[in-house]
C-alpha cells in the first residue's frame, strides 16, 4: 500500500507530496486496522492494563522493600533484596519442591486417567452423553465446594475413604493430618476434578480420527489395544500438549482448593506450594515486596511452560 | 466389533451366545468410574440430611428418624447475602466480558490488517498468568490508587458516593471483566475463524461497513458461541475464589462472595459441623449445577477450547 504511494509521490512538487501525504493519512484512517480499532482497542486497552500492567507494576514492587499496613510502596530505590532473600528461604525451597512434586504427579496421573477415559467413551457405548456429563461434573463445581467434599471423604471417623479401605482391613488413616499423606491426598482429589476435563480435550481429538483406521487396523489383525498404542494415540499430540500446558499452569498456581481444605492462610502442613507461600505472604503477613518477588518467581516458572506452547501454537498456525 | 470375537471363546461363554465379555468389562468399568465420580457428590448429599451426631455411615441415606433439613435452612440464612452478591457481582461482569471478548474477536479474526497476530498473542498470554503475578498490584490499585468502594470525587463533585458493599462488588466485577477477556476471547476467535470468509468478503464488496458486518452478520451467526462463553464465563466467575479474598477479605464483610462464606461454614472451635459444610456445598454450588445439567454439551465445549 505504501510502495503505491511512494511511486506516485516520485513525481514530485510540494503540493503533491503534501496531498500524497494528505491522502495516505485520509487511506489509513479508512483502513480495516483503524476500523476495527474500536473492535479489539477497549479490550485490548483493559485487558493490557490488567495483565501487563499489572505483572509489570508487581515485577517493580518486588525491587522495594514495601511492606505493612497503610504504607506506600517507595520506588526510589530500587534493588534485587527480595529475590536474593527469596532464593535463600528455606521456605521457598519447600514450596517450590511441593510445587514441582505436584505438578509433575498431577499432571502426568490426569492426563492418562483422562486418555484413558476418552478411549472408554470412544469404545462407542450407549447413554455416551450421560456418562460424559457425570464424568464432568466435578469440573463444573467451584474448588471451595469440592474441597468440603473431600474433607468430609477424608474424615479419620467417619470419612468414605476409610470406610471403604476398612472393608479391605486397611486403614485408618489421618489422610489431611499426616504430612507425608497429604500432598497424596491432596492430589488424589484434584485427580478426581481434572480427569473429567481431559477426557473431554481427548474425546474432542479422537473424534477428528476416521473410522476407517480402527478399520484399516483391524483388516491387518492389530488388536484393540494396538490400535489405539501405535495408530490413535500418536495423532492426540496437540491435544496432549494443551492439556498438559492448561494442567500444568493449573499446578503452579493452585491455592483455593488448599486453602478452602485448610480453611486459613497458615501454611498447610506438607502441602504448602509457590502459590500458597506467595498470597500468605502479602495478605497475612503484609510483606508486599517479598510476596511479589515469589510472585515473579512463579511466573517465571509458568513462562517456561507457556512460552515454548504459544511458539508451537503460532507456528502451527493454531491461534 | 461385538460380532468378531463370538467364534473364539470357549467354556461356559458357549452357553451364553449373546454374552460379550468385553463389552460387559467396558461397561463394568464404566460403572466404577461412575461411582467413583459420584462418590464425594452423594455422601456430601446424605450426610447433609442428617443431624452432625448421627453423619457416621457415609454412604447410607438418612434413615426416617434422622432425615432432617436442619442442615439445609442454617447454610442458606448463612449464604443468603452471599447469593445475593455473587449474582450481582456476576451477571453484568459476564455478560460485559461477552461483549468485549467478541469484539476484540472480531476486530482481530474477521477484519483483516497487517500484524494482527501479534495483537493476537497479547489476548492468548493473558489466558495463562498465574493470578498470583499480579495480586499485590491489584490490591494495592484498589485500595489506594482508584478505592471504588470509598467512592469517586472530583474535587468537590461527588461522583461515584462512597459504599463499602457496592463499591467492592463494582471492583471485583471490574476485575473479573480484565482477566475474563482473553479466555473468552480464544472462544470466539475459533469460532470465528469457521465463518467463512466469502460471507464476510461479499458484503465487504457490497459496502457494508466494519460496523454493520458485525451487528448484521458476526452477531447474529454468534449466538450459539455466545450461550458458550456465558456459561462457561458465569460458571468461572461465581466458582472464583482468589479474588473475593484478596479484595474483600472476610466471610463477615457486607459484600463477602458465595465462595468466600463457603470457606469458612461449619468450621469452627469446637469442631466440624460436616451435615452444615455439605449443605452449604451444594447450595453455593446450585445455580452452576442447574446450568450445568441443563447444558452440560456446551459447557464441555468451552472446556475443550480452551
Amino acid at each position: 500500500m505504501e510502495s503505491q504511494q511512494d511511486a506516485v509521490a516520485g513525481a514530485g512538487t510540494d503540493e503533491r507530496v503534501a496531498e500524497d501525504r494528505y491522502a495516505r493519512l485520509r487511506r489509513f484512517w479508512k483502513s480495516d486496522f483503524v476500523r476495527s480499532a474500536p473492535y479489539w482497542g477497549i479490550p485490548l486497552l483493559l485487558m493490557g492494563a490488567a495483565v501487563y500492567g499489572g505483572i509489570i507494576w508487581n515485577v517493580l514492587i518486588s525491587l522495594t522493600d514495601y511492606e505493612g499496613f497503610l504504607q506506600r510502596p517507595d520506588y526510589g530505590s530500587l534493588d534485587l533484596d527480595m529475590y536474593s532473600r527469596a532464593l535463600s528461604d528455606s521456605a521457598v525451597h519447600l514450596t517450590a519442591r511441593n510445587t514441582f512434586v505436584l505438578l509433575v504427579a498431577f499432571t502426568s496421573i490426569s492426563l492418562v486417567l483422562g486418555l484413558f477415559l476418552s478411549i472408554l467413551l470412544d469404545r462407542d457405548i450407549r447413554q455416551k452423553s450421560k456418562v460424559q456429563t457425570i464424568y464432568l461434573l466435578p469440573m463444573a463445581l467451584s474448588f471451595v465446594v469440592t474441597a468440603q467434599f473431600w474433607l468430609w471423604m477424608y474424615n479419620y471417623n467417619n470419612g468414605l475413604v476409610n470406610t471403604v479401605i476398612g472393608l479391605f482391613g486397611l486403614g485408618p488413616y489421618n489422610w489431611i493430618g499426616n504430612p507425608k499423606l497429604v500432598l497424596g491426598s491432596i492430589i488424589f482429589a484434584l485427580i478426581w476434578q481434572f480427569s473429567g476435563y481431559t477426557m473431554v480435550v481427548f474425546l474432542a481429538g479422537l473424534q477428528s480420527i476416521s473410522d476407517d483406521q480402527f478399520e484399516a487396523a483391524r483388516v491387518d489383525g492389530a488388536s484393540i489395544f494396538k490400535t489405539y498404542w501405535r495408530v490413535i494415540i500418536p495423532q492426540l499430540k496437540s491435544a496432549s500438549v494443551s492439556a498438559a500446558v492448561v494442567l500444568m499452569i493449573f499446578a503452579l498456581k493452585i491455592f483455593t482448593f488448599l486453602y478452602a481444605m485448610f480453611g486459613t492462610y497458615r501454611p498447610p502442613k506438607g502441602t504448602d506450594v509457590l502459590a500458597t507461600l506467595m498470597v500468605r505472604e502479602a495478605f497475612m503477613l503484609s510483606n508486599w515486596a517479598y510476596a511479589a518477588s515469589i510472585a515473579t518467581i512463579l511466573l517465571g516458572m509458568s513462562l517456561l511452560v507457556i512460552a515454548p506452547y504459544l511458539y508451537y501454537q503460532y507456528r502451527e498456525g493454531a491461534l | 466389533m461385538s460380532q468378531a470375537t463370538t467364534s473364539d471363546r470357549d467354556g461356559i461363554a458357549s452357553l451364553l451366545p449373546e454374552f460379550d465379555y468385553r463389552r460387559f468389562g467396558l461397561y463394568a468399568v464404566i460403572m466404577l468410574f461412575i461411582a467413583f465420580f459420584v462418590s464425594p457428590i452423594w455422601t456430601g448429599l446424605v450426610t447433609s440430611l442428617k443431624p452432625p451426631e448421627a453423619a457416621t455411615q457415609p454412604l447410607l441415606p438418612p434413615g426416617p428418624e434422622t432425615f432432617t433439613l436442619e442442615s439445609w435452612t442454617r447454610a442458606l440464612d448463612q449464604l443468603s447475602r452471599g447469593f445475593i452478591n455473587s449474582f450481582a457481582m456476576a451477571i453484568p461482569a459476564t455478560l460485559v466480558n461477552v461483549l468485549l471478548a467478541s469484539t476484540a474477536a472480531y476486530g482481530l479474526t474477521l477484519v483483516d490488517w497487517r500484524r494482527q497476530m501479534l495483537v493476537v498473542l497479547l489476548f492468548v498470554f493473558g489466558i495463562f498468568i498465574p493470578y498470583q503475578a499480579i495480586l499485590v498490584p491489584l490490591d494495592n490499585f484498589w485500595t489506594n490508587i482508584f478505592p471504588l468502594a470509598k467512592g469517586l470525587a472530583i474535587g468537590n463533585v461527588t461522583i461515584i458516593p462512597a459504599n463499602d458493599r457496592w463499591g467492592t462488588l463494582a471492583e471485583l466485577a471490574i476485575t473479573h471483566v480484565a482477566y475474563g477477556i482473553p479466555i473468552c476471547f480464544l472462544l470466539f476467535r475459533s469460532y470465528y475463524k469457521s465463518i467463512s470468509e466469502e460471507l464476510i468478503e461479499a458484503a465487504k464488496v457490497d459496502g457494508a461497513s466494519v460496523t454493520r458486518i458485525y451487528t448484521r452478520i458476526v452477531l447474529p451467526l454468534s449466538t450459539p458461541m455466545i450461550g458458550v462463553v456465558l456459561i462457561y464465563q458465569f460458571t468461572q466467575i461465581w466458582n472464583e475464589f482468589l479474588f473475593s479474598l484478596t479484595l474483600i477479605g472476610s466471610a463477615a464483610d457486607q459484600a463477602a462472595t458465595i465462595t468466600l462464606i463457603l470457606s469458612g461454614i461449619g468450621a469452627d472451635l469446637s469442631g466440624t459441623n460436616f451435615p452444615l459444610r455439605m449443605a452449604a456445598a451444594f447450595l453455593a454450588a446450585l445455580p452452576t449445577i442447574v446450568i450445568y445439567v441443563l447444558f452440560a454439551e456446551q459447557f464441555a465445549e468451552g472446556l475443550a477450547a480452551d
